[in-house]
């Protein structure tokens, strides 16, 4: 019994391509991104842009080795989840395991709000506040480092970590802790070699989504980390990034056309393909290893 | 007690305390965020407030510090988060509508669903490619706020979706049978009775991505937003700036004055939050006191 009036059709005509606009939107992205890098790789080898170690698209003579950008987004990526795996982890076994609602209540919205601060806030902060004390610590601090920019992205990407976690570790059932505790187990022994390896699958996949977001993320990293493509692991340097490169380049006028302006959708288009790999890494995790509890 | 029972005590005696101590480690974890998200405020309070003033509202950015404000990127702001609203807003509740209430169970539409949880995923300065290669250069829109309009309405419209959908699924099904039982055709049930009940909950996520939009920089900067606009747009093709792009502008210089500015701008900004945030959460609490 299917029928639609008339009058409503062009309704169901609006509601279906304002779905289908999600999928022209993936479509459009692939293709741009893919069709102005392959301008790109007419003029430059994939095997340089894979493996050439250096970067200078902007001055002669230009190299377009990718692996610069690479290492400064790895070791951001690297450096921020030090920072927020194991704080994120432990924020979840207190919010799951110790809190009380009460707590919890007003603890997980206020932590919430770290992940709301406009990335650009935390680059001002990583720059005025968070740098200064690590050249207190650390005189060799450049200026524009790593590690100022890794700390603030550690902290934005906390908040996901330790909301995801908690959930995950919320599903495990009771009588898990009960045995537990029935054994002559304590409350930490419940909560790491109980509570933690069974919510495993929900924090790996965490893990993986909070580094997928820290290596996306731009405006701290560039306000912070600065503009020099280094290959580099010493976090106390100024690297760039791939996205502090694409802000670095759209803030100049390159012009269109140019080889420098096709580095941005190859710079894009690399990305792009590695957070949707993590993503689709971390949906596998969940779905692969996700324990069902009856 | 022989000594394996000392032995035990004393073991015991230490897993107590391991645990003790586990649990003030991971209570000291949680509040590192509180701990952070102070000094934050802090910082951003002593430097600012200094320059906070009617005139920093009012003023134009200035090359001179104690002149400088923020009413060509509050202007552009405004401009920029209307024009999303009005692309992202009806389209997105127009998804989640179609997803919720007529898609066909197919495996399509399940396609369609992960590709929208993906699109959430994607780095907000990815979209800033799309918006310069389809709206600046295919579209030939130039860099406009017509063009960053665009970009952040596809970059908001994956998360309007999802809050949207989660809204639609909290409305009871009998309210549904019974629109349909008296005859309502399914658009007439969905205007008249799932939209109204849904619309607190839908709200809510509209105001939180929106909230999220306004502090967007970098797919802004990709488009071509300009660092120092020293007018008010007039149209939607006109150039401009926004707040975060402002305080990205100070912040990126090197003298101190102009850091005190980027703080006053991120105070500004962040109150706008505070104020879209409030609005949400009261909302929200409206919502699930009415569903009791």
């Amino acid at each position: 019994m299917k029928f639609v009036r008339l009058k409503e059709v062009p309704v169901h005509i609006f509601l279906l391509f304002s779905t289908l606009l999600s999928v022209c939107t993936t479509i459009a992205i692939v293709f741009f991104l893919f069709k102005e890098s392959l301008v790109f790789f007419k003029e430059v080898s994939v095997f340089e842009y894979l493996f050439g170690t250096k970067w200078t698209p902007l001055f002669h003579p230009q190299h377009f080795g990718f692996l610069p950008l690479l290492s400064g987004t790895l070791l951001i990526a690297f450096c921020s989840a030090i920072v927020s795996i194991p704080l994120g982890v432990m924020t979840a076994i207190y919010l799951s395991e110790y809190a009380n609602s009460k707590v919890r209540t007003w603890l997980k919205p206020v932590l919430e709000i770290l992940s709301g601060i406009p990335t650009v806030v935390y680059g001002y902060f990583a720059l005025t506040f968070v740098t200064p004390i690590l050249k207190y610590l650390f005189p060799s601090t450049l200026v524009f480092n790593a590690a100022s920019a890794s700390i603030v992205v550690g902290v934005m990407t906390l908040p996901m970590i330790a909301s995801l976690s908690d959930d995950a570790m919320r599903a495990v059932p009771r009588s898990l802790r009960d045995a537990g505790y029935a054994l002559g187990a304590t409350k930490a022994e419940v909560s790491a070699k109980i509570v933690f390896p069974a919510a495993l699958s929900g924090v790996l996949a965490s893990f993986v989504l909070a580094i997928s977001r820290a290596i996306g993320e731009t405006m701290a990293v560039t306000l912070a980390a600065g503009a020099t493509p280094n290959l580099t692991i010493n976090p106390l340097e100024s690297v760039q990034t791939m996205t502090s490169y694409i802000v670095q380049l759209s803030l100049g006028d390159t012009p269109h056309g140019t080889l420098e302006y096709q580095t941005l959708f190859v710079i894009g288009v690399t990305l792009f393909l590695i957070t949707l790999l993590m993503n689709f890494i971390s949906e596998l995790i969940l779905r692969k290893y996700r324990q069902k509890y009856e | 007690m022989n000594s394996n029972e000392i032995q035990y005590e004393k073991h015991l005696a230490f897993r107590r305390k391991k645990s003790r101590i586990f649990r003030h480690m991971c209570l000291a974890a949680s509040l590192f965020g509180l701990f952070f998200l102070g000094c934050l405020f802090y910082n951003i309070f002593s430097n600012g407030f200094s320059y906070l003033s009617l005139n920093f509202i009012s003023n134009f950015p200035s090359r001179f510090p104690e002149k400088a404000g923020i009413l060509s990127a509050i202007s552009g702001s405004i401009w920029l988060m209307s024009l999303t609203a009005l692309f992202s807003i009806p389209i997105g509740v127009a998804a989640s509508i179609y997803l919720e209430e007529f898609a066909p169970k197919k495996a399509f539409m399940k396609l369609i669903e992960i590709n929208i949880s993906n699109l959430a995923g994607v780095p907000s300065v990815v979209y800033g490619l799309l918006g310069l290669a389809v709206f600046v250069r295919v579209f030939g829109l130039g860099r406009s706020i017509l063009s960053g309009a665009m970009t952040m309405s596809l970059l908001v419209l994956p998360v309007i979706i999802i809050a949207s959908r989660e809204a639609i699924k909290t409305v009871p099904d009998s309210l549904r049978y019974a629109a349909l039982a008296l005859g309502a055709t399914k658009w007439q049930m969905v205007k008249d009775h799932v939209l109204p009940s849904a619309l607190p909950g839908i709200m809510t996520g509209i105001i939180l991505s929106l909230s999220r939009a306004i502090g967007e920089t970098a797919p802004l900067l990709v488009v071509g937003a300009l660092g120092f606009v020293a007018f008010t747009p007039k149209s939607p093709m006109d150039a401009f700036t926004v707040l975060p792009i402002q305080i990205f502008n100070w912040a990126s210089r090197p003298q101190a004055e102009f850091h005190k500015l980027a703080a006053a701008g991120i105070i500004v900004l962040l109150v706008v939050l505070l104020i879209m945030n409030s609005i949400a959460i009261y909302l929200r609490y409206r919502f699930q006191n009415r569903n009791k």
